[in-house]
């Protein structure tokens, strides 16, 4: 995909009105953010792999950390404020999954999961998000629940709690004290994204670079 | 600097924290614990905090004490989805039946001034007729208070928030001018007003608590869009900068950081709370208990303080406690347009339209649903694709960059009482060694006819304005209530219409649990309405000597 938003960089406001001090540490925080010794390692490698496969990378923007974040988050056990019936805690959960994952790879085409190629990959996701799962791993996770429950809204947050997904949105990104002038449609305050336009005299590029 | 309010509490010495200054502090009164104070109060959000502040004011002793951190949004609130999770209940709590409910993030807060402090600011009245479902329409139960009367206290209310709104409001019974003039629209709520002009149904601004003009200490809202993650500029009028400040002044007492864990009682009547702050349980003596700790701490708390004289739960005599839990139905319909609508920008919910709310005809279920634009941030947006599509991969990267042309509309909408949907006490315990909730929730015939209805229509106004690639977001819930009604009897309701309980003269729910019926409108005006009127009417009694 052509980036809709091209040289458009939340990051480039940090040091406006639009970033309050705490947010600027919060985010200085998140972006700083590396992945824990948590979990074992061949754990680590499925949950990087299934990240990859759920939510790509931007193209022609730095990396998000979106496992960091996830292992984060698994590290400290925190609960989102309710778990469903069927599923254990939020460490004990991701477990289990990532185990199951792998074991699931190695019962369909023999190998683990992290070396898949992307297709072979989305074969088992796609098996795992239906519940049509082989390993008896699953006897004690539900896989469809794992996933609408636990993976897909644990990955999704991580990814999009980092800038570099913000600014491929073409999202404004933090805006306190200064919020925005211009509501209606079509509108776009300076310090907003500019969406690629080829009839536009003045590029998406250039008024994007000015964005600050 | 202050210590952080997560983990220290920050009203104690006889100050607590000035909500308008960074760092600031504003003088409070502070009771012992061996005086029996005249009310203490379990939550300081919409029910709470608004009863606080007028006990205070009508002369009584009052603690208010809260399990969340006493916060000053000016320095603690960052612009971000994900920080600002610190302001929701997220301890542990287990969900089942055929619809189990997300909580959390979607629906309960944990701080001085309650969820008002994360709420969207949508401030709206009941329908008057559904005050009274049971009598005139054929479902539900019946509200104990009359519509006139609660007129009366939305005045006050509104008054109160400073609510800025139309000039006119196109449904239900006259109503003055709102204080403050409407916001603009955004492009999001010029959507949904085309829409139902195409369709020839009403529309207006939605009437909602942020500042159009300023106000004391606090600047009119900068449409920046974060609100339901709080709000840092202190445009929104929550409970924390509207009721509490001035409570404090009338000598009520704010506990932070303050969890109670059961309430006392002897010899029939409530003695006082046990409650755990800075480490270690305490004892607060009172004449009066007040539980507002929403649609499902209250109930729980009610369960967890069972004793010899009740063994199954305080004011549970009816055995209703946790029962006819109501979580507002919140689907939704959304679609692509040509135009650039970022609706990032401003509340997310400027304009409204009520029509169903009012119009009982061409339905073939009961009750009734009003809904409002959108502007999800990218988090919920980014779970609303991926669980409401099913999109994962470069798919969901893909539709995620679409998302400054993406519009939609919301329902919220009314569920029945039933009471297989109920607060019940896991065997697991949290970390204060108290028994968790479990949440037994399941949409039934009713619920999913106006879900059906209410998505078909909302997508038909989304294709009168032209947007494609439309398709319906099918499984959001938002508001809890019920769990401890209101009524006139006292085997089929927990309080009545003063939120006094039945079963023990001197303990009171004053929150979102005591609603019989829910309405197709969101439910803290109402709330604070309520808690108003029993205020009001404390005081008469007092006066007469009736406590
Ligand atoms: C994202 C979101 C958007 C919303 N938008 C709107 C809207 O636009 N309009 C609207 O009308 N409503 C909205 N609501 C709902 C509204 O916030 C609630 O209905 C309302 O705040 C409930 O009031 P309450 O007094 O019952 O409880 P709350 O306001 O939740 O207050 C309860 C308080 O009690 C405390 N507490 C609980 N148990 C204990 C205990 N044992 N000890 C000590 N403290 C305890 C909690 O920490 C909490 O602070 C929204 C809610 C959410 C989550
Ligand atoms: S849009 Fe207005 S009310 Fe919402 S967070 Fe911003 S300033 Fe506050």
């Amino acid at each position: 995909m052509v980036d809709r938003f091209p040289h458009y960089d939340v990051l480039a406001k940090r040091d406006t009105p639009s970033w309050n001090p705490q947010t600027r540490k919060v985010i200085g925080d998140r972006l700083a953010t590396e992945e824990p010794e948590v979990l074992t390692p061949g754990q680590r490698a499925t949950l990087r792999a299934v990240v990859d496969r759920i939510v790509p990378q931007p193209e022609q923007r730095p990396a998000t950390n979106a496992t960091a974040l996830v292992l984060h988050k698994i590290m400290t056990n925190e609960s989102d404020g309710f778990r469903h019936h069927e599923l254990p805690q939020v460490r004990e959960a991701w477990e289990r999954g990532l185990d199951a994952i792998d074991a699931e790879a190695q019962e369909r085409l023999g190998h683990p999961f992290a070396i898949l190629d992307g297709d072979k990959a989305d074969e088992i996701l796609r098996a795992i998000e239906q519940g049509d799962v082989q390993a008896a791993a699953w006897a004690s996770l539900p896989a469809m629940l794992f996933w609408s429950w636990r993976l897909i809204p644990d990955i999704v947050s991580a990814y999009y709690a980092h800038p570099s997904a913000w600014s491929a949105m073409g999202f404004g990104g933090p805006a306190a004290p200064r919020g925005y002038v211009r509501l209606q449609a079509n509108r776009r305050d300076p310090w907003e994204a500019a969406e690629r336009d080829d009839g536009r005299v003045i590029s998406a590029e250039e008024r994007n670079i000015h964005v600050g | 600097m202050s210590a952080d309010p997560q983990h220290a509490p920050q009203a104690s010495a006889g100050r607590a924290p000035d909500v308008f200054k960074p760092g600031g502090w504003v003088p409070m009164r502070q009771y012992p614990e061996i005086d029996e104070v005249d009310f203490v109060i379990v939550g300081t959000g919409a029910g709470g905090g608004t009863l606080a502040c007028k006990l205070a004011e009508a002369g009584f002793s009052v603690v208010a004490m809260d399990a969340g951190p006493y916060w000053r949004p000016l320095e603690d609130f960052a612009s971000d989805e994900t920080h600002q999770q610190k302001l929701y209940w997220t301890d542990e709590r287990i969900v089942d039946g055929d619809t189990p409910l997300k909580m959390g993030s979607n629906n309960s807060g944990k701080a001085v001034g309650g969820s008002t402090v994360h709420f969207a600011m949508v401030s709206l009245r009941f329908r008057p007729d559904h005050f009274q479902t049971r009598t005139k329409l054929g479902y539900g139960a019946d509200w104990p208070i009359g519509w006139q009367e609660m007129w009366r206290y939305y005045d006050e209310v509104e008054e109160m928030l400073k609510i800025a709104g139309p000039v006119r409001y196109p449904w239900g019974p006259k109503r003055g001018r709102y204080p403050y003039r409407a916001h603009p629209l955004n492009a999001a709520a010029e959507y949904l007003a085309r829409g139902a002009e195409a369709l020839g149904i009403d529309w207006t601004e939605t009437p909602i608590a942020t500042l159009s003009a300023p106000r004391g200490k606090a600047h009119p809202c900068v449409y920046r869009g974060f609100c339901v993650t709080g709000c840092s500029t202190n445009a929104k009028q929550s409970v924390l900068v509207t009721w509490l400040p001035r409570a404090i002044e009338a000598g009520a007492e704010i506990r932070d950081l303050a969890m109670v864990g059961r309430v006392e009682t002897r010899n029939g009547r409530a003695t006082g709370v046990h409650y755990h702050r800075n480490g270690e349980w305490r004892f607060q003596k009172a004449k009066n208990v007040v539980v507002a700790g929403y649609a499902i701490e209250t109930p729980r708390l009610l369960l967890n303080s069972a004793n010899d004289e009740f063994p199954d739960g305080l004011a549970n005599s009816s055995g209703l406690v946790g029962k006819n839990l109501m979580a507002q139905l919140n689907q939704a319909a959304w679609g692509q347009v040509e135009d650039e609508v970022r609706s990032y920008k401003g509340p997310p919910s400027l304009a409204i339209s009520e029509h169903w709310n009012y119009e009982d005809s061409g339905k073939d279920y009961f009750g009734g649903w009003s809904y409002m634009s959108q502007g999800p941030l990218p988090i919920i947006w980014a779970k609303s694709l991926a669980g409401g599509r099913s999109l994962w991969g470069q798919d969901l990267i893909d539709e995620m960059n679409r998302n400054n042309h993406s519009v939609g509309l919301k329902m919220v909408g009314e569920t029945l009482p039933d009471e297989r949907n109920r607060v019940t006490l896991a065997d697991e315990t949290d970390q204060y060694g108290l028994r968790i909730p479990r949440i037994t929730f399941a949409f039934r015939d009713n619920e999913k006819a106006m879900i059906k209805h209410a998505v078909d229509f909302m997508d038909q106004s989304l294709e009168a304005t032209g947007a494609t690639e439309r398709w319906k977001e099918m499984n959001d819930t938002c508001h809890l209530n019920g769990t401890a009604r209101m009524g006139d009897n006292p085997t089929t309701s927990v309080v009545n219409a003063d939120c006094r309980s039945w079963d023990i003269p001197n303990l009171w729910i004053c929150d979102g649990s005591v609603f019989p019926t829910v309405g197709g409108v969101n439910p803290s005006l109402t709330i604070q309405a309520v808690a108003c009127r029993t205020g009001d009417r404390i005081r008469e009694m007092a006066a007469r000597g009736e406590l």
